[in-house]
C-alpha cells in the first residue's frame, strides 16, 4: 500500500512500497495494449504539470499517463508564465492550487524546491525531476524494465554510467536499486564522480573496461553538452575512449546484458551508434514503462 | 476465514457448475463462439473450472479469461487507499464473441456493471451472459444473472464467503462471522 500524499523521492520510500508500484504497472501496462486505451478511473480529477524547467519527454508520459486514466491535464511552463514578471514561487502554487487541481507533477531547477512545494500544498505533488537531487519516476520505471527483463532486480550488478554528481537520474535509480538489493556501480570520470558517493555506500569504477565483463544492466547517462562551457573531461573522442559504450566492449559483457538510457542519447559520444541495433537495448521499452508506472503512481496518489 | 453456517460444501458446488456448464450449452446451442471471463478475485477460478467442464462436455477447448475490475470501480474516492490493480487477462479478440460473465457472488451488482464497461474496453461482443456461483439479493442497479447456482437470501449485515481450493485451500460458501 501506498499510504501518501506524495510522491518526491525515492530515497524516503520502502521496499514495499516501490514493489508495490512496479506491481501496479505491470497491471496499468496492459491497458495500453487494449482497442481502448482508456480506463475511467481518475474520471474527474485535474492534473496539471507545472514545469518550471524545460522538458518534452517526461511532461508528454506524465500526460500520456494521466489521459490513460481519464484525468483531466493542464500543462503550465515557466516561459511566458508570471514567474517572469515576478512571482514567487509560492504564490505561482498557491494560485495553480486555487484553480483546484488533485496533482501536480513538478520539474524545476533547484533541488528541494518540490518538496517545499509539497510543504505549502494539500494536492498531490509528484517530483518529475529537482534539480541534481531526485527523478523518482525515471527511477521507477527502469527498475520495472530490469524487473520485467530479467525477472528480479535482488542480487544484479548495475553499471551506471556518466556525469554521476548532475545527475538525478543517477541518484534516484541508485537508491532504489540498493532497496531492492542490486549491486550498483557507478563509473566516470574522477570530475564526475560525486565527494559524497561514499555515503551512497556504492562502488565505483574508473572507466567501462574495468566493470563491462561482470554487469547484468549497463545504464548509460546522457552527457549534458550544455554543461560543457566548463568542461568536465577534455574531449567527447577522450569520454568515449573510456566511458563510451560500442558493440566491442558489449562483446565482452554477459550474454543476457541489457542497455538502458534515460534519453535523449547522444549517439556518438555516451552510445556509439552501433549500439542502436543492438538486440537487447531496451532503451524504447523503457519509454513505455514510463506511461504504465506514471499511471500506477497516479492512480495509488490520487485514484481514491 | 471461520463461516457461521455452510451453505454448499465441495460436492455442491461442484454438481452446480456442472448443471451451470450444461445450462451455457444448451442456451447458446453449443460453445461455438464462447469466451469465459472471470472476475477476479474467484470468478476467474469458477471460470476456469466451467471452461474445464464445457469442454468435458462439446470436446473443444473455450477460451477463458481474468479481469479485474478495481479501475472500474464507482467507490474509488470513497476508500482511503487505492486499493490493490491485479492483472487483467482477456484471451482472444472479443469482437463478435458471446462473452460468459462469471463471478462468484452477486449482490449490489456494481461489480457487474464495472466488468461490462471493462469488457466493452476490449471490443464489441456479439452478446454478454451472467453466470454467479451464489446471488444473495439486495440488488442496487438493473441486472440479473442468466446462470445462478444458488440464491441464498441474506440480511445486509451478513456476509457471504465462497472459499475455492486454488485461492483457500477448501471448496464451501458459506455465512462469514
Amino acid at each position: 500500500m501506498l499510504e501518501r500524499k506524495d510522491l518526491t523521492s525515492i530515497e524516503v520510500l520502502s521496499k514495499e512500497e516501490i514493489e508495490h508500484i512496479l506491481d501496479t504497472a505491470e497491471s496499468m501496462k496492459e491497458i495500453l495494449y487494449r482497442d481502448i486505451k482508456k480506463v475511467p478511473t481518475l474520471r474527474g480529477k485535474t492534473v496539471v504539470n507545472l514545469f518550471f524547467e524545460p522538458s518534452t519527454r517526461t511532461r508528454t508520459s506524465f500526460e500520456m499517463a494521466a489521459k490513460r486514466l481519464s484525468a483531466d491535464v493542464i500543462n503550465f511552463s515557466a516561459t511566458g508564465s508570471s514567474l517572469t514578471k515576478g512571482e514567487t514561487l509560492r504564490d505561482t502554487v498557491k494560485n495553480i492550487e486555487a484553480l483546484v487541481a488533485d496533482a501536480f507533477v513538478v520539474r524545476h531547477s533547484a533541488e528541494g524546491s518540490v518538496d517545499y512545494i509539497a510543504s505549502i500544498t494539500d494536492v498531490s505533488v509528484i517530483n518529475a525531476g529537482d534539480g541534481k537531487h531526485e527523478h523518482p519516476t525515471q527511477a521507477l520505471l527502469d527498475v520495472f524494465t530490469i524487473r520485467e527483463k530479467k525477472g528480479r532486480v535482488a542480487g544484479l550488478n548495475v553499471a551506471i554510467v556518466g556525469d554521476i554528481t548532475h545527475s538525478r537520474v543517477a541518484r534516484s535509480n541508485i537508491f532504489a536499486l540498493k532497496k531492492l538489493g542490486a549491486n550498483p556501480v557507478v563509473v566516470g570520470p574522477p570530475t564526475m564522480i560525486p565527494p559524497y558517493i561514499e555515503a551512497l555506500e556504492v562502488s565505483v569504477a574508473n572507466s567501462i573496461d574495468e566493470v563491462i565483463e561482470d554487469v547484468d544492466v549497463v545504464m548509460m547517462l546522457r552527457i549534458q553538452m550544455e554543461r560543457q562551457s566548463s568542461p568536465l573531461f577534455p574531449s567527447i573522442r577522450e569520454y568515449s575512449r573510456f566511458f563510451g559504450l560500442n558493440r566491442k566492449r558489449l562483446e565482452r559483457a554477459k550474454e543476457d546484458v541489457i542497455v538502458m538510457h534515460p534519453g535523449p542519447v547522444n549517439w556518438g559520444v555516451e552510445l556509439s551508434p552501433d549500439v542502436m541495433e543492438f538486440e537487447r537495448n531496451v532503451i524504447l521499452e523503457q519509454v513505455t514503462n514510463g506511461i504504465a508506472v506514471r499511471m500506477a503512481v497516479l492512480y495509488l496518489l490520487i485514484g481514491k | 476465514m471461520k463461516l457461521k453456517k455452510q451453505l454448499m460444501d465441495e460436492k455442491e458446488i461442484e454438481r452446480t457448475l456442472t448443471r451451470i456448464a450444461h445450462e451455457i450449452v444448451e442456451k447458446n446451442k453449443g460453445v461455438e463462439n464462447l469466451c469465459i471471463i472471470g472476475i477476479k478475485r474467484r470468478g476467474d477460478v469458477l471460470a476456469e473450472r466451467l471452461a474445464r467442464k464445457l469442454e468435458e462436455i462439446e470436446g473443444k477447448p473455450i477460451p477463458v479469461g481474468a479481469l479485474d475490475i478495481t479501475l472500474y470501480r464507482d467507490d474509488l474516492s470513497t476508500l482511503s487507499v487505492a486499493p490493490i490493480v491485479r492483472k487483467s487477462f482477456i484471451p482472444c479478440d472479443i469482437n463478435g464473441k458471446k462473452v460468459i460473465v462469471v463471478d462468484d457472488v452477486i449482490y449490489t451488482g456494481r461489480t457487474v456493471r464495472a466488468a461490462l464497461d471493462a469488457v466493452m474496453d476490449y471490443g464489441r461482443p456479439q452478446s454478454v451472459q451472467l453466470a454467479v456461483l451464489v446471488d444473495r439479493g439486495h440488488r442496487e442497479l438493473p441486472i440479473h444473472p442468466d446462470y445462478v447456482g444458488k440464491v441464498i437470501p441474506t440480511s445486509k449485515d451478513e456476509n457471504v464467503v465462497v472459499l475455492l481450493k486454488e485461492v483457500d485451500g477448501v471448496d464451501a460458501v458459506g455465512i462469514s462471522e
